[in-house]
């Protein structure tokens, strides 16, 4: 099978996608003549022109707006945020426009559209190209959060994304871009709202998403070194949200932590947990953990970057504290 | 690249009279009665308390520019509009009663109940709404106009906003993005001169809204809105430029609403000589005088008021008599493909 990288996979799957409709198309800014700020456009001007491949100037509400406008009649939009920490300048047309078009028309407008580009901490980049949004967006009925934490689910869920008829914010991590895993050639849609068991163990649920599976693994990894066997669950979307996945694992190992690059106030492992606790209580054997970043916006230096983004460490920590062996 | 003294500017003639016939006058001048009686009616539901709640943003005073503009296109033809928008719903091609049961909360309102007096949407007549956000409609607008350009077909998008829209980045952005693609996009100033409660000299450093356009090289327009047959032939030039060249126009007209802001607006930062000033202006009034002149009978004026009054008291028993709005959950999102 290929080994290919998490920007091939969704390289591949935009390729593949406006291959097979006419009516998807890219816009963002640098994504056609530079090949993407990440280069997760390679090669698709070329392929495409720009007609289908836009680049626009720095004018996120605008062109996310235009987005909107187009899926309205007919097209099939590809919003790339250089980061999303910019599409805090487009939020209103997410979710004032895209979120509530297909209800507030009752049904007559629907809006398609993809909204991606990489979210979360990278590296050493500071408060305000650090941050992770998911949260705020899953917040907001109409949308779909997508957050795919390995090469075969970026592709898989890509493409569901785009054939998706609502808005889908779709949260990529630069610090997953070069990633490499297996992905069949023939990789078609993976469904959204469906969570994925990443790893099978029978003593604590580790429950992350995005870049956070890569740490939840690495802590499972020191873990069974110990004899602990964890399972990892990655709901993958967090709207809509497979609390059933997640609730058999916690159910079946009687603990879980909550693992997620957010802050804590208000963050999505506060809602799973709620949820966790609601359909396993009868099952739990210990308090429902989560372990966040810090509280405060990103700090640039390296060290104190590292201090508060969760590491293998903390979620280790925090699974001995569930075990009670801390 | 365009240097600003290529920019086109159509002359700003006020005494000019644009020619028309009784045939043309005619059914706009029904048009705009019937969104005034609407509004009226409308008024008079939300006055009685309950049977319309939440905004409502009467248009009363600038029937002229949605009739005159929506008028100079096709059904093919988009619209999008802010949430002072039933006059611009209406001349699209959305009934009265549709609207009238839509402001009612009704599940026959047009859109069940679930959007209200701001969000108005016809999807067959290519009406793309009525928005609730300032500024933010504008370049859902000009994405519209993007996929006429994307598709090769020669639509029009007619985009409708305040002047107190002007301020705002949605605006700002839409207007540029429209002008460097060169979309067929009609962006349509409606200056009624108050950004709600405050007026125009206390939010705008230059208050000919019009030369906007000049940064971006593109057309503009700029003139009164009280005569229903020169918005629409003016609107026509920007529209035939949209059609047949992509170029997009910003159009600046000017007007007045009559009544405040919404009905919770009692508009006392007017005085009641300028409101009478502008009433005098009338562009109900004004196309009345027009179709006398042009022998248009008194007999044939009373059966078309009659008929509006029909129409309206048919949307408003429509309305009253309709089922409650039923269902809150089937619109969130579209399942059933992919």
């Amino acid at each position: 099978m290929p080994v290919i990288s998490y920007r091939d996979a969704l390289n591949q799957a935009l390729v593949e996608e406006m291959e097979r409709d006419e009516n998807v198309f890219l816009m963002g800014e640098e994504v056609g003549h530079y090949q993407g700020a990440y280069k997760i456009s390679q090669g698709l001007l070329k392929r495409f022109s720009e007609r289908r491949v836009v680049d626009t100037p720095i004018a996120e509400m605008g062109f996310a707006g235009v987005g909107v406008g187009a899926a309205m009649v007919g097209l099939r939009p590809v919003i790339e945020f250089m980061t999303f920490n910019f599409s805090l300048v487009a939020i209103d047309q997410i979710i004032n426009n895209a979120a509530k078009m297909y209800q507030m028309s009752a049904g007559q407008y629907h809006v398609p559209i993809v909204f991606r580009g990489p979210s979360g901490p990278a590296v050493q980049v500071a408060a305000q190209h650090s941050q992770a949004f998911e949260s705020f967006y899953a917040n907001v009925p109409g949308l779909k959060v997508v957050l795919p934490s390995s090469p075969k689910d970026a592709k898989g869920l890509l493409i569901s994304s785009i054939r998706d008829d609502n808005p889908v914010v779709f949260m990529e991590s630069e610090t997953l871009y070069n990633n490499t895993g297996e992905v069949p050639s023939d990789q078609g849609p993976i469904p959204i709202g469906v969570a994925d068991i990443k790893r099978p163990g029978k003593d604590i649920t580790l429950i992350a998403w995005s870049k956070m599976v890569d740490v939840a693994t690495e802590a499972a990894d020191a873990l069974k070194e110990q004899g602990i066997e964890a399972e990892i669950v990655d709901p993958r979307t967090l709207r809509p949200l497979d609390i059933d996945t997640i609730a058999k694992s916690v159910a079946k190992t009687g603990r879980a932590v909550i693992v997620e690059v957010g802050w804590p106030n208000g963050g999505f492992g506060a809602e799973i947990a709620y949820q966790l606790q609601k359909e396993c209580m009868d099952h739990l054997d210990s308090p429902i953990l989560r372990v966040t970043s810090e509280d405060v916006p990103m700090p640039y230096a390296a060290n104190l970057e590292k201090d508060v983004i969760p590491s293998p460490q903390k979620v280790i920590h925090a699974v001995k504290k569930a075990l009670y062996l801390e | 690249m365009a240097s600003s003294a290529d920019i086109r500017i159509e002359p700003d003639d006020a005494a000019h009279q644009e020619d028309t016939t009784r045939d043309e006058l005619l059914p706009l001048y029904r048009k705009m009665l019937s969104i005034r009686r609407m509004e009226e009616a409308a008024a008079k539901a939300y006055a009685q308390g309950g049977k319309i709640g939440g905004f409502l943003h009467l248009i009363i005073g600038q029937e002229a520019i949605c009739t005159g503009a929506i008028s100079a296109i096709g059904k093919e033809d988009y619209v999008v509009a802010t949430y002072r928008e039933h006059g611009h719903a209406y001349v699209k091609g959305m009934s009265a009663r549709s609207i009238m049961a839509e402001l009612y909360g009704k599940k026959t309102g047009a859109s069940k109940g679930l959007g209200g007096s701001m969000h108005l949407f016809d999807e067959p007549n290519n009406f793309l709404g009525g928005h609730g956000i300032v500024g933010g409609h504008v370049p859902i607008g000009v994405g519209a106009a993007f996929k006429a350009k994307y598709n090769d077909e020669k639509r029009v998008c007619l985009i409708f906003f305040g002047e107190g829209s002007t301020t705002i980045g949605g605006f700002a952005e839409g207007l540029a993005l429209a002008a460097l693609w060169k979309l067929p996009v009609v962006f349509i100033c409606e200056n009624n001169q108050y950004s709600m409660g405050t007026p125009l000299y206390r939010t705008l450093a230059v208050e000919d809204v019009s030369m906007r356009a000049i940064a971006h090289g593109m057309a503009r327009d700029r003139f009164d809105g009280d005569d229903v047959i020169k918005v629409k032939r003016r609107i026509q030039m920007a529209v035939d430029r949209a059609r047949e060249t992509w170029e997009p126009t910003l159009v600046e007209v000017r007007t007045y609403r009559f009544r405040g802001h919404s009905m919770s607006d009692p508009g006392l930062y007017r005085t009641r000589d300028e409101v009478n000033e502008w009433k005098r202006r009338d562009p109900l009034a004004i196309a009345l005088k027009r179709l006398k002149d042009l022998g248009v009978s008194d007999d044939e004026v009373n059966i078309i008021k009659k008929d509006v009054k029909e129409e309206i008291a048919d949307a408003v028993r429509f309305a009253e008599e309709s089922p409650a709005a039923d269902e809150y959950k089937s619109y969130v999102t579209k399942e059933g493909k992919a």
